[in-house]
């Protein structure tokens, strides 16, 4: 592959490559969205066994735009006594959290020859912040709020138990799924989604999936199906049940207001893929050194796929949880489970950093001198 | 400058829908103004460096401690309350008193102790970060004072969980 020089035109690619990375971020998990309801579809169909989509465009490709057209022109109702500034809010608040997450979620890394002939290899992403890991679990905390208010603000029966479901669904498997992801924490030893990349290169054995064994794999385990119920997709997919609550929280919803409701559904597949990606698949690297000579974009992306191909197929094989199954399958089976693997890592972990193994814990820095009195702000 | 017009910005939001929080007569519109209100902590601690208690503001207070605040508001199903503030004679007074005086007591502490400049990060901070390293160092050294207290918080947050455990089993089992 030839490397590309650092100036391309009048634009320097150290300064564009953040915006870069974004604008593909969010193009790709904006413009997945269509494609993957298609995906679904097909998929769907070779498993039940039926055709699937055929009638718009050839394999029926062109639905999704079908679909959009038709949501776009549906009349826009507006329930009775809905509390209306939450109820147009909602959608926007679902929507949000899974857009805001791509901001430090790394494509690949870029190999740049710089002004003066030195190489350097730059991540394609586009904040490289050091709480990377703790700003994903902020924003999917915050990712709930809109599922709790649509149902809330619809003043239906079936949206607010559908909400409340939802909330109750959340709280738990968060649980499961931080404590994992501590774990993934601890094996790159820093919270950057780049390093802990980085912290994976040399091939398949050197993922955090396979890291530890068998600690990684079955933290890696856990992840993914507290992942499932994050994303309330089948077979955790109570908070819209629909032989139980209509359509759940998006019962009174209509028009374009549903569908951003149902895009941020697919958006936010599309982020916790690419987090379980990162964190369990090594992101871009490739599965063995001989590889490398196929781009990290393609694995990054193809390592989505088939994340995602999981979660159809999970849908399509399994069926819908009882209520208070799912409850006890997350307090009682995964929580303990990812708790008992974060312990056994930090083990694992201080043994391989303890001073007499070559440490992974960076020097001490200076130590300042305390400062009891915090910040001090006189201007 | 920048960064004094962006606290300015921030502390305006931060108080209103603090004020917000008490003043609505909906419950849940309640919530969402704390909700709010945090989020702009949160913010106000990205302006100072502390990344790390930026992260965890939102992650704690506005994920999961105000999910579970709705939560219990949606599940009581509480409506639209009576009045709102309303004048009842001395209680109303008395109250007015009491939160203009904890006002003032605050703003003139501050302002006589730091004068009437927004806070901001110290050349000391910024040099340190408010990082997850920093503040992990900071809070297990054992040579700063910091490690007993923490340790004493860890058991004061277990004896809390073993005793909510037994205050909600029930008596049959």
């Amino acid at each position: 592959m030839t490397i590309p020089n650092v100036q391309i035109g009048p634009l320097d690619l150290v300064t564009v490559l953040p915006y870069l990375s974004l604008a593909i971020m969010f193009g790709i998990v904006l413009a997945v969205v269509p494609l993957l309801t298609w995906f679904e579809r097909v998929v769907l169909g070779l498993f039940h066994d039926r055709p699937g989509p055929n009638r718009v465009g050839p394999r029926g490709i062109l639905q999704p735009i079908a679909d959009g057209i038709k949501l776009f022109f549906k009349e826009d109702i507006l329930p009775t006594s809905v509390d209306r500034r939450i109820y147009y809010l909602a959608p926007v608040l679902a929507l949000m959290p899974p857009l805001a997450s791509c901001a430090v979620i790394p494509i690949t890394e870029l190999r740049i020859r710089m002004a003066d002939g030195t190489i350097r290899t730059l991540p394609m992403v586009a904040a490289d912040v050091n709480i990377g890991v703790l700003w994903v679990f902020g924003l999917a905390a915050l990712q709930v709020y809109g599922i709790v208010l649509g149902g809330w603000s619809s003043n239906n029966k079936y949206s607010l138990l559908g909400g409340l479901r939802s909330s109750a669904q959340s709280i738990s498997y968060e649980l499961a799924m931080s404590l994992t992801i501590v774990t993934a924490v601890l094996m790159a030893g820093s919270l950057s989604l780049v390093e802990i990349v980085q912290a994976q290169s040399g091939g398949i054995f050197s993922w955090n999936i396979l890291r530890w064994f068998p600690l990684g794999l079955i933290a890696a385990i856990v992840y993914g199906i507290s992942m499932v119920a994050e994303t309330n997709r089948a077979p955790f997919d109570l908070p819209e049940a629909e032989s139980e609550l209509v359509a759940g929280f998006q019962t009174e919803y209509s028009s374009m207001k549903f569908a951003v409701f149902f895009m941020s559904e697919y958006a936010s597949m599309v982020v916790v893929s690419a987090m379980a990606t990162v964190l369990w698949l090594g992101g871009w690297q490739a599965p063995a050194p001989g590889l490398t000579i196929i781009p990290g974009v393609v694995w990054f992306f193809g390592k989505i796929a088939l994340i995602i191909f999981t979660y159809v197929w999970v849908r399509a094989t399994l069926p819908r949880f009882r209520y208070d199954a799912l409850m006890r399958f997350g307090w009682k089976r995964l929580f303990p489970v990812a708790l008992a693997v974060l312990m056994l890592g930090a083990v694992v972990d201080a043994y391989y950093t303890s001073p007499t193994a070559k440490s992974a814990i960076p020097a001490k820095p200076e130590r300042p001198k305390p400062n009891m009195m915090g910040a001090e702000g006189a201007g | 400058m920048g960064s004094a017009i962006i606290f300015w910005i921030l502390a305006t939001i931060a108080v209103v829908t603090a004020a917000m929080t008490v003043l609505n007569r909906n419950p849940v519109r309640g919530a969402l103004m704390l909700v709010a209100h945090m989020l702009t902590l949160a913010v106000m601690y990205l302006t100072l460096s502390a990344q790390f208690v930026a992260a965890v503001q939102v992650i704690v207070y506005a994920g999961a401690i105000m999910v579970l605040v709705l939560f219990t508001i949606m599940l009581l199903n509480l409506g639209v309350t009576g009045g709102g503030i309303r004048s009842r004679g001395a209680g109303f007074v008395l109250a007015v008193i009491g939160a203009l005086t904890l006002t003032l007591a605050m703003v003139g502490g501050s302002v006589w102790r730091h004068g009437l400049a927004p806070m901001k990060a110290t050349a000391e901070s910024l040099e340190r970060g408010g990082t997850a390293q920093a503040i992990g160092y900071a809070l297990y050294d054992p040579e700063l004072p910091w490690l007993f207290p923490f340790e004493v918080i860890s058991l004061l947050l277990l004896s809390a969980i073993v005793g909510a455990l037994v205050l909600t089993r029930r008596r049959s089992e």
